[in-house]
């Protein structure tokens, strides 16, 4: 990952490398907004604190992640043009952090399996050929592992706990496991960008993250979901229906005030 | 007050008892004379251990349905960099919340009975937060005016002569000093931008200046102050015992004259009108005037049963009772983990 790009060739990346980081951005966002929902709802106070603290770190990735795609694609569009002002199928995040949670349980599963998956993600990246992106990994990549940890350990406290609390984590686990394929989906995007040594190859990633996940589990007591099916489309947003109302609250605000200044 | 005779906690035998609790009070009370800070294995006379509870608990209660009027607008926030600031000011209440229900456990309570209680409708939160939060310019109003008045009323709190307390309030006073800064920059933006932006902003001053002004340092306790001559002396004499008690240092109207003059020159800055026609500088006072609150029509407006009101706490008790299968296996773990029994933890219990 180390080769010099110029000229036409280093626009072409550039592009593609907008694309990718938006992806990731949106992750992050979409995730957040999600985590949003808890506050003030959580089981105590310290989950409110604990939550409210991860989403935090995510708007932080949001924040970056949007606002180096509108460089790097040439329309100088801002971390707020993409967050308010774009149409649901504008939106390229992967369908794992959009789709309803349904309980605490299965807000733990998702986060088990994003937060896995990000750090490995993100220590990648810190390698890659673009300097803004590999020194926003080496701080996400941080960030995330504490993400990770909290995620981990209730994991492991809810499938231990209570008949109750395993047999909810095994239903979290079931709901949001057939989403998790896509986070290592290599389309042509990918496949261009890793070539060009600018993101890691999903498919060594993919390998670790089932390792980790599997010895959580394990560590759990809980099963590793087989899912028969693997949900895919966000990347070329293509979304599921519960994502127009949350994207609609997410801008409604933004959007009541044109031209306005915040 | 460390070596003081107050400190060894005494049990005096039957005879002398009476006496025996006359003296340490008498050294409590001097002691508090001198400034001196008590602590949690210090004796203390019960009514001044109610007094902290009830207050710190109605604290630590206000932090946590605080966090409902603004937490209900993270989703909606118009702005990344504004989500942000939001997150870390709820999160910051929340934790606001820990500190001070741990300094309540001091005194020998626990979170789950204050919960319990506040579910209950038992123990009250600032009835500030019984109003509504309708729109974003709320947020902003909400964290320049309540949280500027709640800085003001402790700030004093810093120096209460509880230790527990007073250290609690210390984190809390910087943080919520932010806050107030955060808000009043929120307006700022909005007075700054489009016509419809300004109206947003003036229409959520109009709507949380009184609350602010009444609600966050309650009504007036001191004889001198007039209206409701019975409320004004009940609460002035509970007001004299806890200034005597170094647990209040001023008494409301002082701190709400103190808010007044605050909020003034910034409103004016901001281009905002505060809805009080009665407020002029008063050159002889060295304060601004401003118009008396009519308590009676406040309080026939704003009981404890309006729709906000059983709004927050219908909100609070069911996440509560949603999250009771996560804590019982958060219990069940720890104590499989330990090997010991679980009775005696004291993270929000179960149940």
């Amino acid at each position: 990952m180390t080769e010099t790009v110029t000229g036409p060739a280093r626009q072409g990346t550039d592009a593609a490398l907008a694309r990718y980081a938006v992806r990731l951005g949106d992750d992050a966002l979409v995730l957040a907004q999600q985590l949003c929902g808890w506050i003030t709802r959580a089981p105590t106070i310290e989950e409110d604190l604990a939550l409210s603290n991860i989403a935090l770190d995510l708007v932080g990735h949001a924040r970056t992640l949007l606002a180096l795609g509108g460089r790097l694609d040439g329309t100088g569009r801002t971390e707020d043009d993409f967050a308010f002002l774009r149409t649901e199928r504008e939106f390229t995040n992967a369908l794992l952090v959009e789709i309803p949670d349904g309980d605490f349980a299965g807000t733990v599963a998702r986060q088990l399996a994003y937060t896995h998956h990000a750090v490995l993600l993100y220590e990648a990246l810190a390698a890659s050929t673009d300097p803004e992106l590999a020194a926003f990994a080496v701080r996400a990549a941080k960030e995330v592992a504490y993400h990770r940890r909290h995620a981990d350990d209730w994991v492991v406290r809810l499938g231990l706990g209570t008949a109750e609390s395993a047999r909810r984590m095994r239903a979290g686990l079931e709901r949001v496991w057939p989403c998790t394929a896509e986070l290592f989906e290599e389309d042509a995007l990918v496949r261009g960008l890793t070539a060009a040594g600018a993101v890691p190859a999903p498919g060594p990633l993919r390998e670790r993250w089932h390792e980790e996940v599997a010895a959580v589990l394990k560590r759990a007591g809980l099963p590793l979901p087989a899912p028969k099916w693997h949900a895919t489309g966000g990347r070329d947003g293509l979304h599921t229906e519960a994502f127009g109302p949350l994207v609609a609250e997410l801008q409604s605000v933004h959007r009541q005030f044109p031209g306005g200044t915040w | 007050m460390t070596g003081s005779p107050a400190r060894a906690a005494a049990s005096p035998g039957a005879g002398e008892e009476a006496a025996s609790q006359a003296r340490l009070t008498a050294e409590f009370e001097a002691l508090l004379a001198e400034g001196e800070t008590v602590e949690p294995r210090d004796w203390m006379p019960d009514g001044y251990r109610r007094m902290l509870i009830r207050q710190i608990a109605q604290h630590a209660h206000s932090e946590i349905i605080g966090m409902q009027p603004e937490g209900a607008w993270l989703t909606r926030a118009p702005s990344l960099h504004r989500k942000s600031v939001l997150l870390a000011k709820v999160q910051d209440e929340a934790g606001h919340g820990l500190y001070l229900y741990s300094a309540a456990e001091t005194l020998g309570v626990d979170r789950a009975e204050l919960l319990a209680a506040l579910h209950r409708g038992q123990q009250r939160y600032a009835a500030t937060f019984n109003h509504p939060a309708l729109t974003w310019a709320d947020t902003g109003a909400v964290a320049w005016l309540t949280d500027g008045a709640a800085v003001i009323n402790q700030a004093p709190l810093c120096h209460t002569s509880y230790g527990p307390y007073a250290r609690a309030m210390r984190r809390v006073c910087q943080e919520e000093a932010f806050h107030v800064r955060q808000g009043y920059d929120l307006m700022k933006a909005l007075c700054e931008g489009t016509p419809a932006q300004k109206a947003m902003a003036q229409d959520a001053v109009d709507r949380w200046w009184l609350p602010a002004v009444a609600l966050m340092f309650g009504p007036p306790d001191t004889e001198a102050a007039g209206g409701d001559a019975k409320t004004a002396a009940l609460g002035a004499a509970v007001s004299r015992r806890a200034i005597a008690w170094g647990i209040k240092r001023h008494t409301n109207d002082e701190l709400r004259q103190r808010f007044v003059d605050h909020c003034v020159p910034q409103a004016e800055r901001l281009g905002l009108t505060l809805p009080d026609p009665g407020i002029r500088w008063n050159e002889e006072r060295g304060h601004y005037d401003f118009g008396p609150v009519d308590w009676e029509l406040y309080r026939g407006a704003l009981g404890d049963d309006t729709h906000t009101a059983r709004q927050r706490l219908a909100h609070r008790v069911a996440a509560h009772e949603d999250g009771a299968w996560v804590r019982e296996a958060a219990a069940a773990y720890a104590a499989r983990q330990s090997g010991a029994d679980t009775a005696g933890t004291s993270t929000e219990a179960v149940a």
